[in-house]
């Protein structure tokens, strides 16, 4: 059954996919050279050294992979041209024909090398594990079965799956670390550039000497694009061979001994004679054997683990948000019945809540609540964003109750007070059961907001619905299906709630 | 018993109020005539501290009640021997027509449930409601729900009822049935077993005044103008 249905959608998403694969806009070495322009795509947010925004400049673009692309636009004799690009959307942006190039900190895997055309590399990186001063892990081996850090679709995250280490993943640079310092990982492992910048020297932090493996940055173009690909490849060749290449890497810091490796691995890739060709087959082994993933050529269709993986990031989803939900409601009523009944004193606090969680974005409040008060409160990933979301509904659901209780006839109140009831039974009794009612309707469209807000917790590392569905995608190198399928299964949660309220909208209203 | 003294009361700055003087004896039925904004149903309101007031005093069913701010302890204690009927009914939109009646004996009084709707229901079948003690207040008319808000009013055991123009929201066919309860209402407070109610109604239908009432209070500007045995008044 399941099969099919995942069968039958790919068949439509397939179907869609090729109605609505826009025109290429660009191809191949021809148009470069016609339009004298040379596309490149790369995201500021990857920070320095890379590509970034320059500090003492605003508005002007450095780093040593911004030198890179202009000293390959002058040996390609045409204008380098940057375009921002998220990072994890590189290379769909690249497919799409948003730009030519894409460089900026790509690691040469295989499954990279099998859905691009992939250059010599620019840059020779180390897998940098990190580590809290005292700690026995220094090899990939030991890390099996534990927590440990890394970012999202790098090598790094792919050997540590390999060796089934329970991979914590997060979206920028400093968290990662930031989390082991608090004991909420037990290591990181990263690319020494990260790692040396953000990383080791950090208070808890230190990092193990050797690197554990080590790989690649290279330029990623788009599969038809042959002879811009050849072309590149010589530019960049010639670059390390005049030593123009380290003159850029020494300016930033980066030339290592790492990076003697350059031209041997270069020159491997390169079929065109080379005279140190019959010498690198056994130094790119020698030195590659590590960092080669486990993963010969990516699957192409959904297997049953990530299909399964796809229902426990559901299940995430649905517990935080309904755990949140929980949170929010109680606490919202009671922040209502504050705001309409209490005191001066209590009045305003509740005023002021209300208007804290409601007017800052519940991204901020996450990051706070998990990064920022950790050295105050340690919480777990999935407390954070259960207390988060909660804390940042309750703002919500105050508003909604006391609007709710503000349209219920005065004479209702009046009523139960000539009957002696306390002002508290008031509320429970008489007030409260029939605001409830009133309120309903937009209680439903508040969780089916939750429910779909609650991706905004992946910022803290916890790996839920849309989250999976956007490392399968980049797995099987295709948004489509799990796409199509995350959108079901969020459709499949939010819908039957929409029918519920509408029944029990009905029943209170007796129609 | 009723006694009220000096009571004086201002909205904004405007007198409503402007000092009554006036008893009521035990099981006596009292109705209030006057034109709209007399202060009939603020005085009423008064009665069991809906309203505070600015001056004077008043001791009802042997609680008084000072000017300024009540303790609420003791308005929910003086609420359990004072019933009120508003004009608009105000039934509980959510409870049905029978825990309309046993909210407060339960909730207030701590009645065990059993006890509370058995009483419930005799009061229901008084104000001929029997049947439908299950119903939701939507699916009463005008007369039914009222006779709800009296039986409602009712279940405490009170010793004082105030009534604030029962029948005023009624169209003028249903308002016969209203008129009859209050009929058997008045009839028990003034039966021999002496049950002892103290009624307060206020109103403008001046036949049912007469009917009922053992001395009618005319209001004029927030002061009584005149307190007459029925028959007599004005009209």
């Amino acid at each position: 059954m399941r099969v099919w249905a995942v069968l039958c959608l790919y068949c439509v998403a397939s179907c869609l996919a090729l109605c609505l694969a826009p025109a290429v806009a660009r191809a191949d070495w021809a148009s470069v050279s016609a339009s004298g322009e040379l596309g490149w795509g790369a995201d500021l947010q990857g920070g320095e050294p890379y590509v970034y925004e320059s500090p003492t400049q605003p508005g002007e673009i450095v780093g040593f992979e911004v030198e890179i692309a202009d000293a390959l636009s002058r040996e390609l004799g045409v204008r380098a041209k940057f375009h921002q690009n998220d990072w994890s959307n590189l290379v769909p942006s690249l497919e799409r024909g948003d730009f030519d190039l894409a460089l900026n900190g790509l690691e040469d895997t295989p499954a990279r090398r099998a859905r691009l055309r992939l250059s010599v590399p620019y840059f020779v990186y180390g897998e940098t594990l990190a580590v809290r001063p005292g700690s026995a892990l220094h090899t990939l081996a030991q890390l099996s079965g534990r927590r440990i850090g890394t970012l999202n679709q790098t090598v790094a995250q792919d050997l540590l799956q390999a060796q089934r280490a329970n991979v914590v993943l997060y979206e920028g640079q400093q968290e990662p670390y930031l989390d082991l310092s608090q004991g909420r990982v037990e290591a990181v492992l990263l690319d020494h550039v990260i790692a040396d910048r953000y990383g080791c020297g950090q208070r808890g932090v230190q990092c193990v000497k050797d690197d554990l493996a080590r790989g690649t940055y290279v330029i990623g173009m788009r599969k038809a694009d042959v002879e811009l690909a050849t072309r590149v490849d010589a530019a960049l060749s010639h670059l390390i061979a005049n030593g123009e290449l380290r003159k850029i890497l020494e300016r930033w810091k980066l030339w290592d001994a790492r990076q003697d490796e350059l031209s041997a691995r270069a020159a491997a890739l390169t079929p065109a004679p080379s005279p140190s060709a019959s010498a690198v087959p056994s130094a790119t082994s020698a030195v590659a054997t590590p960092a080669a993933p486990a993963a010969p050529a990516a699957p192409l269709t959904m297997s049953a683990t990530q299909l399964g993986l796809f229902f426990e990031g559901a299940l995430f989803t649905v517990l935080i948000s309904v755990c949140a939900f929980a949170l929010a409601l109680p606490l919202g009523v009671l922040l209502a019945v504050t705001r309409s009944h209490g005191g001066r004193v209590s009045r305003f606090f509740a005023t002021a809540y209300v208007e804290l969680f409601r007017g800052t974005p519940v991204l901020l409040q996450l990051y706070v609540l998990y990064y920022g008060l950790s050295s105050v409160v340690r919480l777990g990933p999935i407390t954070a964003a259960i207390l988060g979301l909660g804390l940042n509904y309750a703002a919500y659901e105050a508003e909604v109750h006391r609007g709710a209780l503000a349209a219920l006839p005065r004479g209702q109140a009046e009523a139960a007070a000539s009957l002696g009831l306390s002002r508290f039974q008031v509320l429970k009794h008489v007030l409260l059961p029939q605001s409830m009612r009133i309120a309903l309707p937009s209680l439903t469209n508040d969780f089916v907001a939750l429910l779909k807000d609650s991706s905004l917790v992946s910022v803290i590392t916890v790996v839920e619905l849309t989250k999976r569905m956007t490392i399968v995608a980049v797995e099987l190198r295709d948004w489509v299906v799990p796409g199509l399928l995350c959108a079901g299964m969020y459709f499949a949660m939010s819908f039957p709630l929409s029918r519920l309220s509408l029944w029990l909208e009905r029943r209170y209203q007796g129609a | 018993m009723i006694r009220i003294s000096g009571l004086c009361k201002a909205f904004a700055g405007s007198s409503v109020l402007g000092g009554i003087d006036a008893t009521v004896e035990e099981g006596k039925i009292v109705a209030l005539l006057g034109a709209s904004g007399s202060g009939k149903s603020t005085l009423l309101r008064c009665l069991n501290g809906l309203e505070t007031f600015d001056a004077g005093t008043l001791e009802i069913s042997g609680f008084s009640l000072r000017p300024g701010a009540h303790d609420q302890r003791t308005l929910q204690a003086l609420r359990g021997k004072v019933g009120m009927v508003f004009q608009e009914f105000h039934l509980f939109s959510h409870l049905s027509v029978l825990d309309n009646v046993t909210l407060a004996p339960r909730i207030a009084r701590g009645t065990e449930r059993a006890r509370a709707e058995a009483h419930g229901r005799e009061l229901l079948a008084q104000v001929g409601l029997a049947d439908r003690a299950s119903a939701l207040p939507r699916q009463l008319s005008g007369g039914q729900k009222q006779r709800v808000a009296i039986a409602r009013a009712l279940a405490q055991g009170v010793s004082v009822l105030l009534l604030d123009e029962p029948t005023s929201a009624l169209d003028p066919e249903l308002r016969e049935e209203v008129r009859e309860v209050l009929r058997k209402v008045a009839r028990g407070a003034h039966s021999a077993d002496g049950a002892g109610l103290t009624i307060l109604l206020v109103t403008h239908e001046h036949e049912l005044a007469h009917e009922l009432a053992d001395e009618i209070w005319t209001l004029s500007a927030g002061k009584i103008a005149g307190i007459s045995p029925p028959g007599q008044a004005a009209r």
